[in-house]
């Protein structure tokens, strides 16, 4: 079972990892964005750690909610709304429950993975970061650490893709060649919860461990 | 006056939003919808142009402020530019964050405004206002 503090855990290693890799996500962004994917995803991060500092709430979606609530207002562009809406989405799967199982947050991740597709109208196959979260979310039934390599994948797997979506879809051909930014970024988010899954799981050997 | 389309005297008017990444944009763009009015625009009009720090971007806290001060119980009609603009203002929709009645118009931005002031002006519903904004998109410029 993962509490509220592995969900703040979970947040804190996206902040870091979106810190690490700020200048990346917007070199991707560079060619076929606004060149400011990695700077808003790190103010937006950033202000989730902040709040979180101030107080992790009680339960695993209620975490989930503020941390997507704070991404809404402080991002600034596109990921803020996408980026908010999955954890929002996700967090209010999960109710208000003090603690969660793994199967409770693989089918919590899944909605909010449809609430993105929903938001954006985007699909698989369009050059976005449901092309990373799309196979992560579908591995998470095997474990997090191949959720996390199966969204890596997807992300690698953007470059010959043509953007559909987007300021990116504006380059048509010209798209394609260049990894797209929010896929990458997507699979910092189930990177962050493999190494939180992994952290947590090696400190307190499995329950039915025998 | 018993047509069917009058307006009461004293009814509420649809309040008008314009979200721009631009403050400069969405500035511009309700001066030139009001000034389509003659007499000046009867309905309120308010702009959530770029960040609370004058950079570009969309805000979500703007947006929110300006549809509670153009809210007078008709319904507020939002629209918006581009991507995060878009996108900002629907999922405050979901999360339900904006006035009962708020609704996203599916309408070009700058003409769009120019036919949702002007119609909200007249009195007219949420649904008319919707519809002569989205109008604006069949105008064929050659």
């Amino acid at each position: 079972m993962r509490d509220a503090e592995f969900f703040g855990r979970w947040m804190a290693a996206v902040a870091v990892s979106v810190e690490r890799e700020a200048d990346r996500l917007t070199e991707l962004d560079s060619p076929i964005g606004d060149a400011d994917h990695g700077s808003n995803l790190l103010r937006g991060f950033l202000a989730v750690r902040a709040a979180l500092d101030a107080g992790v709430p009680p339960s695993p979606g209620a975490v989930l909610q503020l941390a997507g609530r704070t991404l809404i207002g402080a991002v600034g562009g596109a990921s803020g709304p996408l980026y908010g809406t999955l954890l929002r989405r996700t967090g209010k799967e999960l109710g208000d429950a003090p603690e969660v199982s793994d199967d409770a947050l693989r089918k919590a991740l899944y909605a909010g993975v449809g609430a993105v597709a929903q938001l954006g109208g985007a699909a698989p196959g369009d050059k976005t970061m449901l092309d990373a979260l799309v196979p992560g979310v579908a591995a998470l039934s095997t474990s997090y650490r191949a959720a996390a390599e199966a969204a890596l994948n997807g992300a690698l797997a953007t470059v010959p893709l043509q953007a559909r979506k987007g300021r990116a879809s504006y380059l048509g051909e010209r798209s394609i060649g260049h990894q797209d930014p929010g896929a990458t970024s997507a699979a910092l988010l189930l990177g962050a919860l493999a190494d939180t899954a992994d952290s947590a799981d090696a400190a307190a050997p499995a329950e039915d461990g025998e | 006056m018993s047509g069917t389309g009058s307006v009461e005297e004293g009814a509420a008017l649809v309040g008008i939003v314009l979200v721009s990444h631009s403050a400069a944009v969405a500035r511009s763009v309700s001066e030139l919808a009001s000034a389509m009015v003659a007499g000046g625009p009867a309905a309120l009009v308010a702009v959530a142009g770029g960040t609370p720090d004058g950079a570009l971007g969309t805000s979500a806290e703007l947006i929110v402020a300006a549809a509670r001060s153009v809210d007078r119980g008709a319904g507020v009609a939002l629209i918006a530019d581009l991507g995060s603009s878009v996108l900002t203002v629907k999922s405050l929709l979901l999360d339900e964050e904006l006035p009962p009645g708020s609704r996203l118009l599916d309408a070009p931005f700058l003409e769009g405004a120019v036919a949702a002031v002007v119609t909200a002006s007249t009195g007219a519903p949420l649904d008319a206002v919707a519809l002569a904004a989205g109008e604006a998109y069949a105008y064929r410029k050659v």
